[in-house]
């Protein structure tokens, strides 16, 4: 038996894991990033002559739980049609038994990347808001993410934001019948992978997500997840890592700040974050949409839920609601006093 | 786990299926555990022989596969631990019992172990730290099953009658020159530049599907079997 080189190693490991799209429509141009259960590429559809993001899991499907997971993913987004969820085009089988699906190419940045150059507060919340309005709609059509992160939000060329990587998606109520996205006449119809021996739709939750196995980012998952409570989780536990998201925004300076410059803590978005993040889920929002409000309504002045006000919070608060009035009120006041005074003399 | 592999096997309590288990498990592994020995432990060529015939006796009289959790870690791990507590318990005793004679004898071919250690295939560079030990038998274990592959690959090649095919593979993936084309080798042998890029991207495919096999054999879970394919196939172990 013949001995490898370190050469002949490493170019093993490399062509090997290249996927081989033979027989396909795509043509590989060149690695983007590797997530959780593959390798996500940039290739080119050559029948509709686009640039397109193909995700490649990472070993055969054959009898593999990932790759349930992995066409899971493509049929859960195939179902959420929202400018904030990266649409899913294609999904098929390599010759070599990969499982692979084709996403938009989103020209963009992550998220943490993006922030360099938002540095003011309001922009920053605008943006959590429309992250909260995908993950939001997700909840409503009863797919939890599980792996909300920085990483997994794309802001894209025009300012569009996407919500990434459904990969560890979990779906705790068929909102909608499958016959029901496979009668839209515009539906694209996903062609399963034939070794796989049932649909998505019909295999209860627990049998795609073993209960046990912890799944998500350390940081933003939430203490139940981090615990592998799995059968717990419901959108609680995506609002714990919006929460961390929201506190990760407001703590990231802007390119154009210095390194050590803290920004100036405000202690409603602080209260709003802890009560997202809560450890005990019931303490938490009770929806995405309650969260959004409460951002909105510090947003526009607004006293927000997550805390109760005091004399001088509600003071500080109308103040700066109502700056220009108030200092507009406080010069004509300061003007008849003065002219008072004078008047006397 | 739904697929054949060696911690379910040896289990079994079938002396067929254990004594396959053990064939697969020795061969993808005697190369990474002798070379381990004789850096990690800094031991002359005739002691790491011994401890690595040794150690594989052991592993049976013991029965520490079937002591094996696949929850704790992954089988390479318990494997390297396996090897660090026995040669501290050969230290201990004090005691070099000649093995190999008693309970079971290998044929393990050390000098091509040592070829590889002695430079030929090996860069001196990449001899490992202290702390980098794991990824130096990590590395080592990936040499081993890759080089079964390759050998399985060249079989099979043979037995569909594209020895050429192989040959293309050889040149191309194994020789380990980074200037060779493909139009190279479509002048080299006469060949039109697509029946090149088809018969390397016909080896490859085979090549993971037999590797992606091998390893199954290897692991004793499914997640196991996913966490070493992203080693072996996947950027973390670049």
């Amino acid at each position: 038996m013949k001995s490898l080189s370190d050469k002949a190693l490493k170019r093993l490991r490399e062509s090997a894991d290249v996927p081989d799209l033979v027989g396909t429509r795509y043509r590989l141009l060149e690695q983007i990033a590797r997530g959780g259960m593959g390798v996500v590429y940039a290739a080119e559809d050559q029948t509709l002559a686009r640039r397109v993001a193909i995700k490649v899991l990472d070993v055969p499907v054959l009898d593999s739980d990932l790759a349930h997971r992995l066409n899971r993913e493509a049929r859960v987004l195939a179902r959420l049609e929202h400018p904030g969820i990266v649409p899913v085009h294609d999904v098929g089988t390599l010759a070599d038994g990969r499982v692979f699906y084709t996403m938009k190419f989103v020209e963009g940045r992550r998220l943490d990347e993006h922030l360099e150059s938002v540095p003011s507060v309001p922009d920053r919340l605008r943006l959590f808001l429309r992250i909260c309005d995908a993950v939001a709609f997700a909840h409503a059509r009863g797919v939890l993410h599980r792996d909300l992160k920085p990483a997994n939000v794309m802001v894209g060329a025009f300012g569009e934001v996407l919500v990434m990587d459904w990969g560890l998606a979990k779906i705790v109520r068929d909102s909608v019948p499958a016959a029901e996205s496979c009668a839209d006449p515009d539906a694209v119809h996903f062609l399963a992978p034939s070794a796989l021996p049932t649909g998505p739709e019909a295999a209860p939750a627990s049998a795609v997500t073993s209960h046990g196995t912890i799944l998500g980012t350390p940081g933003y998952m939430s203490p139940e997840q981090t615990r592998g409570d799995i059968s717990s989780l419901d959108q609680r536990s995506d609002i714990f890592s919006l929460g961390a998201l929201l506190r990760f925004l407001l703590a990231t300076p802007a390119s154009r700040e210095p390194s050590e410059s803290t920004r100036q803590k405000d202690k409603a978005l602080d209260a709003v974050c802890d009560k997202a993040t809560a450890i005990d889920p019931r303490e938490r929002y009770s929806s995405v949409s309650d969260l959004s409000a409460d951002v909105s309504r510090y947003l526009d002045g607004l006293p927000v839920t997550a805390r109760r006000e005091n004399l001088l919070d509600k003071a500080s608060r109308f103040y700066r609601r109502h700056t220009i009035p108030i200092l507009l009120m406080a010069a004509y006041l300061a003007m008849r006093i003065l002219l008072l005074l004078f008047s006397r003399r | 786990m739904t697929r054949w592999s060696v911690i379910h096997a040896v289990k079994s309590g079938d002396p067929a299926e254990q004594t396959h288990a053990l064939d697969t498990l020795f061969s993808a592994y005697w190369k990474p555990v002798y070379k381990y020995v004789r850096l990690r432990w800094n031991r002359p060529k005739e002691d790491a022989q011994d401890l690595t015939q040794g150690f594989f006796a052991e592993l049976l009289e013991r029965e520490l596969l079937a002591k094996y959790d696949p929850a704790k870690s992954r089988l390479r791990t318990y494997l390297r631990l396996c090897v660090d507590s026995f040669i501290i318990n050969q230290e201990k005793a004090a005691h070099r019992q000649k093995r190999g004679g008693a309970a079971i004898h290998l044929a393990l071919d050390f000098p091509a172990a040592e070829g590889e250690l002695a430079g030929l295939t090996i860069d001196p560079q990449s001899i490992p730290s202290p702390e980098s030990l794991e990824e130096f038998f990590e590395k080592e274990w990936i040499r081993s099953l890759f080089a079964l592959a390759v050998e399985d690959l060249r079989q099979l090649c043979r037995q569909h009658d594209r020895d050429g095919t192989f040959r293309l593979f050889e040149e191309y993936d194994l020789a380990g020159d980074s200037d060779i084309s493909y139009q190279t080798l479509a002048e080299e042998y006469s060949l039109p530049v697509s029946a090149v890029t088809n018969a390397l991207a016909w080896a490859r495919r085979e090549f993971r599907r037999i590797a992606l096999e091998r390893l199954r054999q290897i692991c004793a879970t499914d997640e196991e079997f996913h966490r070493e394919a992203r080693a072996v196939f996947g950027s973390e172990a670049r």
